[in-house]
C-alpha cells in the first residue's frame, strides 16, 4: 500500500525525466550503434563503425590506422572548457561577493543586470562579439582613433577570442550559485574568524571558501558542461579553424550527414564529462571522512 | 590601578540613508578593571551591543577613546587587540568540529601543533565538552554550541572576553546553570569579562560591577548591591528590580522630588487592625507567586503600588481597605 503511493507520488517525475532525459539519451545510443543515411538519418545494420571512426582513420587500401585526431579535438575542447570555467570562477566570484555586500534594492536591480543578457539571443550576442573584434571593429577602431596603433590587431579567430566568447556567454551561471551560497553565510561567521586573530586572506581561505564551495562547485558544473559543448563562440569567434567537439557534433548532423558519429561523439563526451564528476566526488567523500 | 579597559567620552552615531543620524552612544566613560566580571545593562538599544562592538574593534567610535591596558586601540581591527567575543548567535564554524573552532584562534596566533593541542583539550575541559572534540556544532545542543563559544574565545588567552548576550537562547534552567559557569570560569582564568545583557537578575548573579545603560548614555554604575539599594534615577530603580515610584517632596525643601520603595519592603496591615502606617489604600489583586505573593493596592488617591510578602497576611482578601507601611530607610530619593 506505501510502496505503492511512493510510487505513485514519483511517478511524475520519473516520467518527467524519462522523457526529457532518458530516452533522448538511450536514442542518441541507439543512433551511434546504427549506419549512416548518406542523405542525413539512419540505417540498419547495427554496427560500432562510428566508434572506429573515432580512434581510426580508413587508409585508401581499408587498413585502419590509428589516429589521435579525434582525441585531439576532445582533449582540446576540455582544455578550452576547463580554461573557460576557471576564468568564471576567478571573475564570477568578486562579482558574487560584490553582490552580497550591497543594501536590498541595488542588489535586486544588479541581480537583474546579471540575467539581463539572457533575454537576448545567445547567436546575437556572440555575434555582437564579432562586430567589436573584427579588423574594422570597434575595439581595434577606437585604438586606431586614440593613436596607440596603426595596423589593426588580430583580435578574433584564435583561441583567446573563443576563450572571451564562452567566459562572456556562461559566467552569470558562476555569479548566481556563488552568490546563493554567500547570501547565506552568517556575517558574524566573518567577525568570528577576525575576532580569532585571522587576517583578511585566512578569513577567506578559512571560512568565506569552505562555505562558498559547494555554490562553486555548482557554477563550476554549470558553466564546463556546456561550454564543452558549445559550437556558436568557437564557429563565430574562432573562426572554425580548429575544430571543437561542438562544432564537429553539429557538422556531423548537417553538413557531413554522419548521424551515427555524431551521436557516438556526443556518448564518448557525456562519459568523459560523467567520469570527471563522478571521480571528483569521490575524492571529495574521501577528503570529508 | 591602571584599568584594563577605559572607555573616554566614546559616542557613536550611525548614519541611515533618508533618515537623521542615530546616535547610539552619547558621550559614554567607564574604566574596567583587571580581572572584574563587568556587566553593561539595559533594555534593547540602549547602546549596549553598539559599546561591545567597539570594544571588540567591529566598529569604531565617532568620538572618544578606547584604551586597552593603557594603549589607545580605538582604531585597532579585531585581529589585532587581545579581546574575544563570544557572539549571541555564538557564530561557530559550521564546517568546522568542535576541536578546530576552539583551534582556530591559536591556529591564527600559529601556536606551535603539540602547545596547540594540548590548549584545545585544555579549554574542552574547562567547559565540560571534552567528549565532543570531534563533532560538527550542528551536532550539538545549544547549550553545548554555548560552551565550545565560550571555549574558542578563551583558548587564545584574551585579555578580555566579551560576552554579548550569550545566555539569551537557552531555556531558563540552563540559563541559570551556564549563569554559574560563567562565573567561575571568570575565576579560575583570572580573565576579565565584560557582559552584555537586558536580564536585570543575570546581571545582578553575576557581576562584580554593572554599567546600567538606557539611550546611549551610562545612568549609574556600581557594585550590584550598591545599585539595587541607592538607585539614582527612576530608569534604573524600575529597571534593576521592581520599585514602587511615589512623587513626594522634601519637607520643608519644597522641591518636588520622587521616591523610591522596593515592593518587599512595604508591609500591610487591616486598617481595621489599628496598627500605624503611611499611606491607606485598597487591595485590587492578590497574586500566589510560589515563594512570595504579590499583593496590588490601588491608594485613595488613584495610584497603584505593589507589595510582596515572603508569607500570605491571613484575612486579606481583594477589595479590603489596607494601610501601607514601610521603614524610613526603604526609602530612597530619585532626582526626577
Amino acid at each position: 500500500m506505501n510502496a505503492q503511493r511512493t510510487l505513485t507520488l514519483a511517478a511524475p517525475a520519473v516520467l518527467m525525466i524519462g522523457t526529457f532525459m532518458v530516452v533522448p539519451l538511450l536514442v542518441a545510443v541507439a543512433y551511434s550503434f546504427m549506419t549512416a543515411n548518406p542523405y542525413g538519418g539512419v540505417d540498419m545494420p547495427l554496427t560500432v563503425d562510428a566508434y572506429v571512426q573515432f580512434l581510426f582513420q580508413r587508409d585508401f587500401d581499408d587498413t585502419l590506422v590509428f589516429s589521435w585526431s579525434y582525441v585531439i579535438i576532445i582533449l582540446r575542447s576540455v582544455y578550452l572548457a576547463g580554461l573557460t570555467t576557471a576564468i568564471c570562477l576567478i571573475l564570477g566570484f568578486p562579482v558574487a561577493w560584490y553582490l552580497v555586500c550591497q543594501d536590498d534594492n541595488r542588489r535586486r536591480t544588479l541581480l537583474f543586470l546579471v540575467t539581463l543578457p539572457f533575454w537576448i539571443n545567445t547567436l546575437i550576442r556572440t555575434y555582437c562579439w564579432v562586430l567589436i573584434l573584427r579588423d574594422e571593429g570597434l575595439a581595434n577602431g577606437l585604438l586606431k582613433a586614440a593613436g596607440v596603433i596603426s595596423t589593426p590587431l588580430p583580435l578574433l579567430y584564435n583561441d583567446a577570442s573563443i576563450l572571451l566568447g564562452l567566459v562572456y556567454t556562461f559566467l552569470p551561471f558562476m555569479v548566481l550559485p556563488i552568490y546563493s551560497t554567500l547570501e547565506r553565510i552568517d556575517p558574524r561567521l566573518i567577525e568570528a574568524a577576525y575576532d580569532l586573530y585571522a587576517n583578511r586572506g585566512a578569513v577567506f581561505a578559512r571560512v568565506i571558501w569552505p562555505l562558498a564551495r559547494p555554490g562553486a562547485l555548482v557554477g563550476a558544473s554549470l558553466v564546463f558542461a556546456p561550454s564543452l559543448g558549445s559550437f556558436l563562440a568557437p564557429d563565430l569567434l574562432g573562426g572554425g579553424k580548429k575544430l571543437l567537439i561542438g562544432s564537429l557534433v553539429q557538422m556531423q548532423f548537417t553538413s557531413s550527414r554522419n548521424w551515427p558519429f555524431g551521436a557516438a561523439l556526443s556518448i564518448l563526451v557525456t562519459i568523459a564529462v560523467l567520469a570527471i564528476f563522478v571521480s571528483r566526488s569521490k575524492k571529495a567523500e574521501e577528503a570529508r571522512l | 590601578m591602571q584599568a584594563m579597559i577605559s572607555i573616554e567620552n566614546v559616542s557613536k552615531s550611525f548614519l541611515a540613508k533618508g533618515a537623521e543620524a542615530f546616535t547610539a552612544l552619547d558621550d559614554v566613560s567607564m574604566r574596567i578593571r583587571d580581572r572584574e566580571f563587568f556587566t553593561l545593562l539595559g533594555p534593547s538599544g540602549c547602546g549596549k551591543t553598539t559599546l561591545l562592538r567597539i570594544v571588540a574593534g567591529f566598529d569604531f567610535p565617532s568620538a572618544g577613546t578606547v584604551r586597552i591596558e593603557g594603549a589607545d586601540s580605538s582604531a585597532l581591527p579585531p585581529q589585532k587587540r587581545p579581546v574575544n567575543t563570544v557572539f549571541q548567535s555564538y557564530a561557530l564554524f559550521p564546517h568546522m568540529t568542535v576541536a578546530e573552532n576552539v583551534a582556530f584562534g591559536l591556529r591564527m596566533q600559529k601556536v606551535v601543533k603539540s602547545d596547540r593541542q594540548a590548549r584545545v583539550a585544555e579549554a574542552l575541559r574547562l567547559v565540560r565538552l571534552e567528549s565532543m572534540a570531534s563533532r560538527l556544532p550542528g551536532q550539538l545542543s545549544g547549550g553545548q554550541q554555548q560552551r565550545v563559544a565560550v571555549a574558542r574565545a578563551l583558548a587564545p588567552r584574551p585579555k578580555v572576553l566579551l560576552l554579548d548576550e550569550p545566555l539569551s537562547a537557552l531555556d531558563l534552567k540552563l540559563r541559570r546553570e551556564m549563569q554559574g559557569e560563567l562565573k567561575r570560569l571568570q575565576q579560575e582564568t583570572g580573565i576579565t569579562f565584560i557582559l552584555v545583557t537586558h536580564d536585570q537578575e543575570e546581571a545582578l548573579a553575576m557581576s562584580d560591577r554593572i554599567a546600567v545603560m538606557s539611550a546611549g548614555r551610562v545612568l549609574q554604575m556600581g557594585a550590584p548591591r550598591e545599585i539595587y539599594d541607592n538607585p539614582k534615577s527612576r530608569f534604573v530603580a524600575d529597571f534593576i528590580g521592581e520599585s514602587n515610584v511615589l512623587p513626594g517632596a522634601i519637607v520643608g525643601h519644597g522641591s518636588d522630588i520622587m521616591v523610591a520603595v522596593r515592593p518587599e519592603r512595604i508591609a500591610l496591615s487591616m486598617l481595621a487592625s489599628g496598627l500605624p502606617g503611611k499611606i491607606r489604600g485598597t487591595i485590587t489583586s492578590i497574586t500566589y507567586l510560589g515563594l512570595d505573593t504579590l499583593y496590588e493596592i490601588t491608594l485613595d488617591n488613584g495610584e497603584r503600588l505593589r507589595s510582596r510578602s515572603r508569607q500570605s497576611i491571613s484575612g486579606l482578601d481583594a477589595g479590603q481597605p489596607v494601610i501601607l507601611d514601610w521603614p524610613s530607610d526603604a526609602e530612597r530619593h530619585l532626582a526626577n
